[in-house]
């Protein structure tokens, strides 16, 4: 028991907690039918990283931070910018800039003294989970994620309503005088921010699976907002806690030599947990299909 | 008498560009108090994009003011009621979340809705007949009902000048019967009402004043005067039999 407390629990706690942060911006990407921002956004926090790294010679996760934030501002004005150059549709001006954005990251990881550190292109992809452990003190990660969570959540429940108008109908919130541009950085701000958080933690794969599957699930199986996002925070951390047992125990259990990807893990049951909400849905005709 | 009312938006040279295609070239208009003025004109003429650029919602060139103010400023006194499609209907909201929408400005942008604004909300989705469908979620409704939530919301605003982009595109005959009604009573109780309007059939029956655009503004005035045959011409072509037309 004590071994799961310090060993088991911690992690997957930073899991749940990284996966309930992405989610609560994954709702309203998509319902602004920005899915594909979040999928951005957590690609290029990878050559922000690293970039706030080799500039300032620190690893520490205000850093990382800072820079992750700056990569995300500069890779969403430069969607914008493709978008209105090129007349490309949005999705496909995202899918241009992030890769590039993503595989500079990469080269930049490979060819500078950055791997040699905490940064290592696969501790970018799966994060390292399993390295979160409770030795003496609780992992910094706990805390962060419980302080990034929490916040996210204030804040959503603050700007609530002309959030919700600005997603729903921009053009007449812009009649109206709000500032929409202004709520939209909003939401990429928070969406890099929770990508950010997650990413040091868990990886990027799993980053994407979080802003999007826990909060397309909820919708499938929802009819009100608040419910929605209500069981988005559910699958959130029904995903992180099944996935991670799941990748830890069951090699254990069936006497395998090896364990699982725990992040990998996670993913994938957020996906199943999709793919089960859709067939629910398809039963009963759900208003978001 | 109508041309003694003070013009309550005015605009001047509205030029709007979408890279190559000229979408309006110098349009205009002078809308009077209390009036109801159809924009009319052939499809891709800019009536949508007129009544956007007036409110300052697309990159366009030119002046506008209303109520003698830069538009900017006077937004809190104009609602708009944009095109049913340009929302996703599968949104997760009831049909008095939308309406309430419409009250921002007496609510804060952050303040949560009281009670008489919410009785304000639900008094005009009572004169649209929608009373009865307040807690419904508005994947449920008919697009003639969505149309009507929309005016409702506009209601809701309390505004002096409602500009309304196709209100009767796709709703059902007794929906198009309740908003004109609505409209005339606004004008009746001194608003001014603009609307993009499709059907040339309905144009004498429905408003007083009318305006015709095809990228540019080719007449505008009183629908007995401005509405005739040679002016039609003028926008849709030669072509056009009308029989309402005088």
């Amino acid at each position: 028991m004590d071994e799961f407390l310090t060993l088991s629990l911690p992690p997957m706690l930073i899991a749940a907690l990284a996966a309930m942060a992405c989610a609560l911006p994954g709702n309203f990407l998509l319902l602004s039918r920005r899915a594909m921002l979040g999928d951005a956004i957590s690609h290029v926090v990878l050559p922000g990283i690293v970039a706030a790294y080799l500039l300032s010679g620190s690893g520490s996760g205000l850093v990382m931070g800072a820079g992750a934030l700056g990569a995300a501002g500069i890779a969403a004005l430069l969607i914008e910018a493709v978008t209105r150059r090129s007349g490309m549709e949005p999705g496909a001006a995202m899918a241009v800039v992030f890769t590039a954005m993503f595989a500079g990251g990469v080269v930049l990881l490979e060819t500078t003294g950055a791997s040699g550190v905490h940064l290592d292109v696969e501790h970018a992809l799966y994060g390292n989970l399993e390295s979160l452990i409770w030795l003496g003190a609780p992992p910094p990660e706990l805390l962060r994620l419980t302080l990034i969570t929490l916040g996210l959540g204030l804040a959503l429940a603050l700007v609530w309503r002309p959030l919700v108008l600005c997603t729903f109908d921009p053009v007449f919130a812009r009649s109206m005088g709000i500032p929409t541009g202004l709520v939209q950085s909003g939401l990429t701000a928070a969406t890099a921010l929770a990508a950010v958080a997650a990413f040091q933690a868990v990886g990027s794969i799993l980053t994407i699976a979080m802003l999007i599957c826990p909060a397309a699930a909820a919708r499938l199986l929802t009819r009100s907002l608040p419910a929605q996002i209500a069981a988005s925070l559910g699958f959130a951390v029904t995903a992180a806690f099944v996935g991670y047992g799941l990748a830890g125990y069951v090699p254990l259990w069936l006497g395998l030599p090896f364990t699982l990807s725990a992040s990998g893990m996670i993913a994938t049951v957020a996906g199943l947990l999709l793919g089960g909400a859709a067939l629910v849905a398809s039963h009963r005709g759900a208003p978001g299909l | 008498m109508q041309s003694r009312a003070p013009i309550v938006l005015e605009a001047r040279g509205i030029t709007l560009r979408y890279g190559e295609v000229l979408a309006l070239d110098q349009a205009e208009a002078s809308i009077p108090a209390a009036s109801m003025t159809a924009i009319v004109g052939p499809n891709g003429a800019g009536k949508s994009s007129f009544l956007k650029s007036v409110l300052g919602l697309e990159p366009a060139t030119g002046t506008v003011r209303a109520f003698g103010l830069p538009v900017a400023q006077a937004l809190p006194r104009i609602a708009y009621v944009p095109q049913r499609a340009a929302v996703d209907w599968g949104f997760p909201v009831r049909v008095i979340d939308v309406v309430l929408m419409g009250t921002y400005r007496q609510t804060g942008l952050l303040g949560r809705a009281s009670a008489p604004i919410r009785a304000r909300a639900e008094a005009a989705l009572d004169r649209v007949g929608m009373a009865d469908f307040a807690s419904r979620q508005i994947g449920a409704l008919s697009g003639g009902q969505q149309q009507r939530v929309f005016l409702a919301r506009a209601l809701a605003q309390g505004a002096d000048l409602y500009l309304l982009d196709e209100p009767f595109a796709g709703v059902d005959a007794a929906t198009e019967a309740a908003i004109i009604d609505v409209l005339k009573a606004l004008r009746d109780g001194g608003a001014t009402v603009v609307a993009v309007h499709h059907d040339l059939a309905t144009v004498d029956s429905y408003f007083d004043r009318v305006l015709l655009l095809n990228r540019r503004t080719l007449a505008e005035g009183a629908v007995r005067t401005t509405f005739t045959r040679a002016n039609l011409a003028l926008a849709y072509g030669p072509a056009l039999h009308l029989d309402s037309a005088a």
